[in-house]
Formats: structure tokens, sequence, C-alpha cells
């Protein structure tokens, strides 16, 4: 079993988000970047089923060196070997093009992502991959098993889950409880140090679309209160003022 | 020329859909074109001619049989066979599940650019710009959209969907399609039935942690169901197993946009949070003063979830 798992490297969940440079540039002062949280969920499945099937993982992510210690920490967390390809993607189209030329090279069974990142919430990145590479492709996946060639998964559907069969192979948009997140340890920390990491520059992309502004929402004005004593009011205040019954 | 998917729901266009029209017609108006919307699956020639009335002059409707559960492969083959015939360059979609992997799939066919979680109608001034969400509801960008062909998915409350008097023809289409995009095998599907959709719905009263347990659950249903409302919850509720998982909402959940979410025992996690700050107004019960939501909140009572819910629930029957 070959995987390949497409990690992105972005803001903490946590993390204020401004902007610098006339507002056209993210500021990444103090800012703590971890895995996509639904990219650690695609990568804890992978190393359970590497666990289970034998076979290997690889991570790709797209974007600039300072992504390095994500990439890291998922060599850290089970995956064998690490492609970086160099560059700050800003549309979904050009990422999705570079993920599919390092997947071309490697034959890979199962390619899982996250379903969405929480940098750009696009989730497309998967549709255009597989269409990219003539596979089929599935989100939001929530539970997988491998049986020989077969994938066994279940995606959420509004109000519910569907249970697919497929063959391999396929990409996958993850999200919980496909699995826990994983924590590396220490010999996972040790080992991750020596672990292959390529780093690659982009392949050319017609541009298809450019970041030109930043901006953030109105602040919110001040909360209303209502004393507990009179909730009764609350519900006339959103009749007659917010006018939202 | 427009294209605008139209997501189907038992047969009737869904809310998010329409604005979707709306919003297409709305482009095509300052393109000085025409807007077609395309249906896909099961529908009245009735119920799918009422696009006409926010807007669209055709609707093309891909009806066959294999197409009548959702499969966003076949669809997305389906929505590229449209902008092929009808020479679209603008293709809208609602943002969805549905709407993001067909465009994405479509985007790939066509080599086009696609864009999804757009907020507004786009700035035609110079170039094709168009304001969308990014990090979870907490910052915009504006994005220069170059390709030949312009996928963009649009989120909830981009625009306001206005029934007007317009009519459309509603057109079949049977494009050809492929064995490839019917691979995979649906073994079943568990759906609740009859319940509200969380992504569509107009108000969604949501429970934290603070309802303290499943069998606690009834006083947020009967609010809820007073004011029409669908159900969410905190992703510890879902991760207890209090609630279904389809009902968690938030960064690693769903991301809802009503008009009023009524908190009801949630902190107020920044995570949470990331779910719900695209909604119009907020409501926060907590009784704790503190509790972070307050900060996020347009209104706010500080006080015993087990004793204001019910309030609520009578002050709602009673008004009506
Ligand atoms: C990467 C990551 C992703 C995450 N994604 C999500 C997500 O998608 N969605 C999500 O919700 N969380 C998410 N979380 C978790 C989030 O950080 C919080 O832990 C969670 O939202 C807290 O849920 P809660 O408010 O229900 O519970 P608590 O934090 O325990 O809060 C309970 C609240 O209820 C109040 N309360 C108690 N009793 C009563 C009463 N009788 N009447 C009124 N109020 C009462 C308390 O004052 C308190 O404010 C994520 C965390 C991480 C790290
Ligand atoms: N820059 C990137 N590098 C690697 N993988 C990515 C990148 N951007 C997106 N992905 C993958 O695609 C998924 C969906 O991303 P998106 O379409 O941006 O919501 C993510 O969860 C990742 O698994």
């Amino acid at each position: 079993m070959k995987i390949l798992v497409c990690i992105t490297n972005v803001p903490d969940t946590t993390a204020k988000i401004s902007f610098t440079e006339g507002d056209t540039k993210f500021n990444k002062a103090g800012v703590q970047y971890i895995i996509g949280p639904y990219d650690d969920y695609a990568l804890a499945r992978a190393v359970e089923l590497k666990e289970q099937l034998g076979g290997s993982i690889t991570v790709i992510n797209v974007g600039e060196a300072d992504g390095e210690p994500q990439i890291r920490k998922a060599l850290a967390i089970g995956a064998d070997d690490a492609v970086r390809v160099n560059c700050d993607p800003q549309d979904s189209y050009f990422t999705a093009a570079q993920i599919a030329a390092v997947a071309k090279e490697g034959s890979y069974d199962l390619i899982l992502m996250g379903r969405e990142s929480i940098d750009f919430n696009s989730g497309v990145v998967h549709g255009l991959v597989g269409e990219m590479l003539g596979m089929p492709s599935f989100s939001p996946v929530m539970k997988l098993d491998i049986d020989g060639n077969t994938a066994k998964f279940a995606r959420e559907i509004e109000g519910g889950k569907e249970y697919l069969e497929a063959q391999l192979p396929l990409v996958l948009g993850c999200q919980e409880p496909i699995a826990e997140w994983k924590i590396p340890n220490m010999r996972g920390i040790m080992t991750a140090r020596t672990k292959p990491l390529k780093v690659v520059e982009p392949v050319a992309v017609d541009e298809m679309a450019t970041l030109a502004q930043y901006t953030l929402p109105a602040p919110k004005g001040a909360c209303k209160m209502i004393p507990a004593e009179e909730a009764e009011t609350l519900i006339a205040l959103l009749k007659t003022e917010a006018k939202v019954l | 020329m427009i294209l605008i998917f139209t997501e189907l729901d038992n047969g009737s266009i869904k809310k998010t859909s329409l604005e979707a029209i709306a919003y297409g017609a709305k482009v095509a108006e300052m393109k000085g074109t025409s807007a077609v919307a395309l249906a896909i699956g099961n529908a009245d020639a009735s119920e799918l001619a009422k696009a006409g009335q926010y807007g669209a002059t055709k609707v093309l409707h891909a009806g066959a049989s294999e197409l009548a559960t959702e499969n966003a492969m076949a669809y997305a083959s389906v929505l590229a066979a449209a902008v092929q015939q009808e020479g679209a360059d603008v293709v809208i979609l609602p943002k969805s599940g549905l709407g993001d992997a067909m465009s994405a799939r479509a985007a790939a066919k066509l080599n086009g650019s696609v864009v999804s979680g757009v907020t507004e109608l786009p700035d035609l001034s110079d170039g094709f710009k168009v304001k969308r969400s990014i990090y979870t509801g907490k910052a915009f960008a504006t994005v220069e959209v170059k390709g030949a062909i312009k996928i963009l998915g649009i989120k909830k409350n981009a625009i306001e969907a206005v029934a007007g008097s317009g009519s459309a023809e509603v057109v079949a289409f049977a494009p050809a399609l492929g064995a490839g995009d019917f691979i995979a095998k649906v073994v079943s599907q568990e759906k609740a039935s009859g319940e509200l959709s969380l992504t569509e719905a107009d108000i969604v009263v949501s429970g934290g942690r603070g309802m303290k347990g499943p069998e606690n659950w009834q006083p947020l249903l009967d609010l809820a169901s007073a004011l029409g409302a669908a159900t969410g919850c905190s992703k510890p509720v879902s991760d207890l197993d209090w609630r279904p998982h389809h009902e968690h909402i938030g960064q690693t959940g769903i991301k809802v946009a009503p008009n009023l979410y009524v908190a009801c025992g949630i902190s107020g996690a920044i995570q949470h949070l990331a779910g719900v700050n695209s909604s119009k107004v907020i409501v926060a019960i907590n009784k704790d003063p503190e509790a972070p939501f307050f900060k996020a909140a347009d209104y706010g009572i500080v006080g015993d979830v087990f004793d204001v819910l019910p309030r609520l629930t009578k002050a709602v029957l009673d008004s009506k």
C-alpha cells in the first residue's frame, strides 16, 4: 500500500489573523503554525493503515521552507519520506497541479487529504487532483478500511452517512472520526530527523487566480445583555429590533 | 453566458440554490448576458421553472435515472457538458460539499479557475475580482479570477434571493456519461428523515456541554421546534455521542450561516465560533458572565439554560 498524504501548514486554530504591507500579506509574526487539523486526521489514518497492511507513506506540502517543522512532525508521526514543493501557493488549481505532478511519479494507491484546509477552506483540492490524475475522489470521508484492492468507506452527507465501496486508487478528503490525532513519540522525533525530505521546484501552471487584497470583518458591536428574569423580552427584540423572527 | 448549478432536495430547489440563481442572474445583468440554470436529479418541471422567478431564462434538466442519487463525479461531468453546450464563461454553484466537489472536478476538466466561499457580487470594473471568506470566516480575500472559465462557489447569504415575475423554460439535458463516473458502489445510506438541514436553516439552536447530558436535550429541541430551527452542537457534545456527528458545528465541523444562531451552554471557544461567525445575529445563553461567547454575540442572557430555554419557548409560542 503506497499512500500519499497532503498536508497544509496553517495558523493554529486559535491564531489571531492580521495582515501587513497594506493588507496584501499575511502577518506571520507571533503566529503558531500547525498541520491542518483535517490533514492530521488523514495522516493518522494513513499511519494505522500502514501498520495494518504494510507499505509506505509519503507526505507532501506545497509551501515555503517555514513549513518544514510541520513536515518533520508528520515524519515523526509515521510518514516515511516527504516532498515539499517550494512556493507560496495562492490558488487551489495551482496547488492541485503541483500535487498531481508529484503524485504521477509515485503511482500511489491512496491519496489522502483533509476535507478542507483551514486557511482557504475551499474543499476543492481533492477533486482537482482526482480529475487531473483521472482518479475518483470522495469527501468528507469519516471511516476508511481497505480490503485487498477495495476501499470501504463512509462519507458524511447532509443529515447522515453514506457507505461506499470503490476500487483503488482513490483520492479521499478526510475528517473525524476517521482516526484519532496522533502525537509523535520520542523515537519518532529522533528518526524523523534523518528521514528524506525532498524539496522540488513547482511545475509551470497557467495562472488561474491571484490574491489581490485581504480584509478583516467589521468589528462586532457590543452584546446586548438581557437579565435572566426578563428572558422573554429576547423574543420581542429578535422580532422588532434584529428582525430575524 | 452564466450557468448556475441548482441543488435539489427531494425534488425542490434548495434555498441556497435560489441564492445562487439570483447571484448568477445579477452577474448576467452586469455582463449583459443571460443566466441558465442546471438541475440534476428528479424534479417536476413546475418546480424547476421557479428558477425563472430568480432570474434564470432557461433551466437545463438532467433527469436521467442514474443521476437520481447525488454523485459528485457524474454531476461534475454533466456540469462540464452543460458549460460546453451553452458556451458559459462564468459558472455559479452554491457552496456545499456537493458544490465544492463538482466545481473542483469541472474546473480540472475545463481548465478553468475555481474560487470557493465567495461572499459578494464580483467587481468587474478592472478584470474579474471576487471577495471570498478565508481563515474559517476570520478574514476575507479579494481574488482576481483569471481563467477563461470562472467557477464560483457562493456562500449562503452572499445575496438576497427575492422572487420576481420572470419565467424560465425547462429543457431536458442528456449528455453522454462515462462509466468512470459511477465507479463507487453505494452500499447503504443512513439519513435522519424529516430533519431540517443545518446548512440551509435560517435559524439554528445549538447546545454545548452546559446541557449536561443527552437526556436534557428536550428543552432545546422544544425551542428549536417552536422557532422552526435546525439543531446543532459543540464538538465535545458529538464526541461524547450526546448528539449525532452531523450536528457538530465549528472549525472541524459544519459551518453554518443562519440569520439567527442560539448558543445554549456553549463556552464560545474560538474553534466553535469559526463555524458560526457568518451568522447574522447570535444569541448566547450561558450561566457564566465571563463566557467568551458573549464577546461574539449580539444578545446575551446570563442564566441557567434549564430555566431560560422553557421560558423562551413559551414566549415564542405565545407570540404566534
Ligand atoms: C483543533 C481543534 C478543533 C476544534 N474544533 C471544534 C469545533 O469544530 N467545534 C467545537 O465546538 N469545538 C471545537 N474544538 C473544541 C473547543 O476548543 C472547545 O473545547 C469546545 O468548543 C467546548 O465545547 P463547549 O462549549 O460545549 O464545552 P465547555 O467548554 O465545557 O463549555 C460549557 C459551557 O456551558 C456553560 N454552562 C454550564 N452549565 C450551564 C447551565 N446550566 N446553563 C447555562 N450555561 C451553562 C459553562 O459556563 C460553559 O461556558 C476544537 C479544538 C481544537 C483544538
Ligand atoms: N498547499 C498545500 N499543500 C499540500 N496539500 C494541500 C495544500 N493545500 C491543500 N492541500 C490539501 O487539500 C485539502 C483540501 O484543501 P482546500 O481545497 O484548500 O480546502 C487539504 O486538507 C490538504 O490535504
